[in-house]
């Protein structure tokens, strides 16, 4: 079974030129593996950040800012006022502290 | 590891398998995540190195939308970059996955005589033309800024080299007669975003640049298939211009006779308005305009910072390109910008795409800064102090590698 398995990839790979027509793409996405890291309010966080993007689209940002919490006050306004993120004025001080102290 | 490469087997077995049936969708598993990461230059960058599918392992900076970073030593591989390790950038996740190219339309609308819906098979009938061309993000080696700024962390590997093969933008603008008084025309893909109020990804190009016979629709990229992250079926190549204008999935053109006012355009992707696009760093431009073409950059390939080499001859590569004007020289220099010797420059694919260079350099025992500098055939030169922008974009700076020699 594995030297026929061989076989097929091996021919599969000689075939040559590509089809004149692409074909139809299932295309399934790997799992995310980040994770927002231990925090307060991380629920509120998941809540409200997950929806439109993975964990490390925070942790991959500058650590050094002078002012971290005026640096990621920066960043909840963008999502709110730019992006549209539908997160309400009452979570925005909580994430903001998460953010700060978890990056 | 094994485990991977048995998933890797099953995937093609199933590609195989379905190779017969003409109706089925060629199916591209999630494979798992490698436990290997890279370490960018600058602090916090960390990365894992992830393996998608239809590609080989790239550097992830984000999942979800997918942020993939080429590993640099790709680029040393040759003037153009594989398929399988092109970057990955999307701006809002909610992207399409399943596409049936018979079912692809590409819709052009707007101030045009006769609007059109074309089929990919439409648009692959029309005459074709190939193009090579480097697409890079415009916040490619964002990481580096000093002071650093919000925004993608990237290394250098958010750029790659490609023949594209496909119909000018021309062609189908013609087809649909532009009419009088249209000024710009716009640029929509299938991919967007998870909330109705955040704004769709929508770009846009003056009328008489993207009626310039370079600017195309592409379906073909290095001979076969545009992969699903970037851009199949169908995607706007913009030689010269950074990737925000290069939209995937494209489905919809309008044309329109105005400036168009979105927030991609109107507030994104803005440069300081001044000589340099720069400013003195961690202060605000007070005026800005749309990004548009690279800044020309080259880079040593084929040594990595901090290598350990054998005293005496060592032959320098590398790659250099700019937006649009092509590569007039690129010099090197050993001893940390005191003198510059020319290098010799490779084939030349285009005035778009990567030039190759190679210089045999003699070292001496001991640290040595290896310095490279490119100089377009417009004139431009790389500058030896990088220029800041609050965004983080057009990073152009002379690259240096440190190196041992014994």
């Amino acid at each position: 079974m594995r030297a026929r398995l061989l076989h097929l990839l091996l021919a599969a790979a000689t075939l040559g030129p590509i089809p004149v027509l692409a074909s139809p793409i299932s295309y399934a996405l790997p799992a995310e593996t980040a994770a927002f890291k231990p925090g307060p309010n991380l629920d509120v966080v998941k809540n409200n950040c997950s929806a439109c993007h993975s964990a490390d689209y925070v942790s991959t940002q500058p650590r050094g800012a002078k002012d971290k919490r005026a640096f990621w006050q920066a960043e909840v306004t963008k999502m709110i006022k730019v992006y549209g993120a539908p997160i309400a004025d009452t979570d925005v001080a909580g994430i903001v502290d998460y953010l700060a102290t978890a990056y | 590891m094994m485990k991977l490469r048995s998933k890797q087997v099953l995937s093609r077995r199933d590609l195989i398998r379905q190779a017969g049936l003409a109706a089925a969708a060629t199916t591209f598993g999630p494979l798992a995540a490698l436990a290997d990461t890279v370490t960018l230059p600058f602090d916090n960058g960390e990365r894992p190195l992830v393996k998608y599918p239809q590609k080989r392992p790239m550097i992830c900076l984000t999942s979800r939308p997918p942020q993939l970073e080429t590993p640099f030593g790709v680029f040393n591989g040759g003037p153009l970059t594989p398929n399988n390790a092109f970057f990955v950038r999307y701006h809002l996740a909610n992207i399409p996955t399943d596409i049936d190219p018979d079912k692809f339309t590409l819709e052009i609308k707007g101030k045009v005589d006769r609007p059109q819906k074309l089929s990919l098979q439409d648009i692959r009938k029309l005459t074709a033309v190939e193009l090579v061309a480097v697409n890079q993000c415009s916040g490619n080696s964002r990481g580096f800024f000093e002071p650093r700024v919000a925004g993608g962390q990237l290394g250098n590997g958010a750029m790659g080299n490609a023949r594209w093969r496909g119909v000018p933008l021309k062609s189908v603008l013609d087809m649909a007669g532009v009419q009088a008084g249209a000024r710009q025309v716009t640029f929509n893909g299938m991919d967007g975003p998870v909330f109705d109020k955040t704004p769709d990804f929508v770009k846009a190009l003056d009328l008489d640049h993207a009626r310039d016979g370079d600017v195309m629709l592409a379906y073909g990229m290095n001979g076969d298939d545009l992969p699903l992250l970037n851009g199949f079926p169908l995607r706007l190549v913009v030689p010269g211009y950074y990737g925000t204008y290069w939209v995937k999935h494209l489905s919809e053109i309008t044309v329109i006779d105005d400036v168009f006012d979105g927030f991609w355009m109107k507030s994104a992707y803005r440069i300081p308005d001044t000589p340099c696009n720069c400013v003195e760093p961690g202060t605000a431009p007070k005026a800005t305009i749309p990004i548009n073409r690279f800044t020309v950059r080259s880079f040593i390939t084929n040594i990595t910072d901090g290598a350990k080499l054998k005293a005496g001859t060592t032959r320098l590569k590398g790659i250099a390109f700019d937006g649009g004007s092509g590569i007039k020289e690129v010099a090197v220099s050993i001893d940390g910008a005191k003198g510059w010797l020319p290098a010799k420059l490779g084939k030349d694919l285009g005035k778009y795409s990567f030039r190759e260079w190679s210089l045999p350099v003699k070292l001496a025992a001991g640290p040595a800064e290896l310095k490279v500098r490119a100089t377009s055939n417009a004139g431009d030169v790389q500058p030896m102090e990088p220029r800041w922008n609050p965004a983080g974009y057009l990073r152009n700076v002379v690259e240096t590698v440190r190196v041992t020699a014994s």
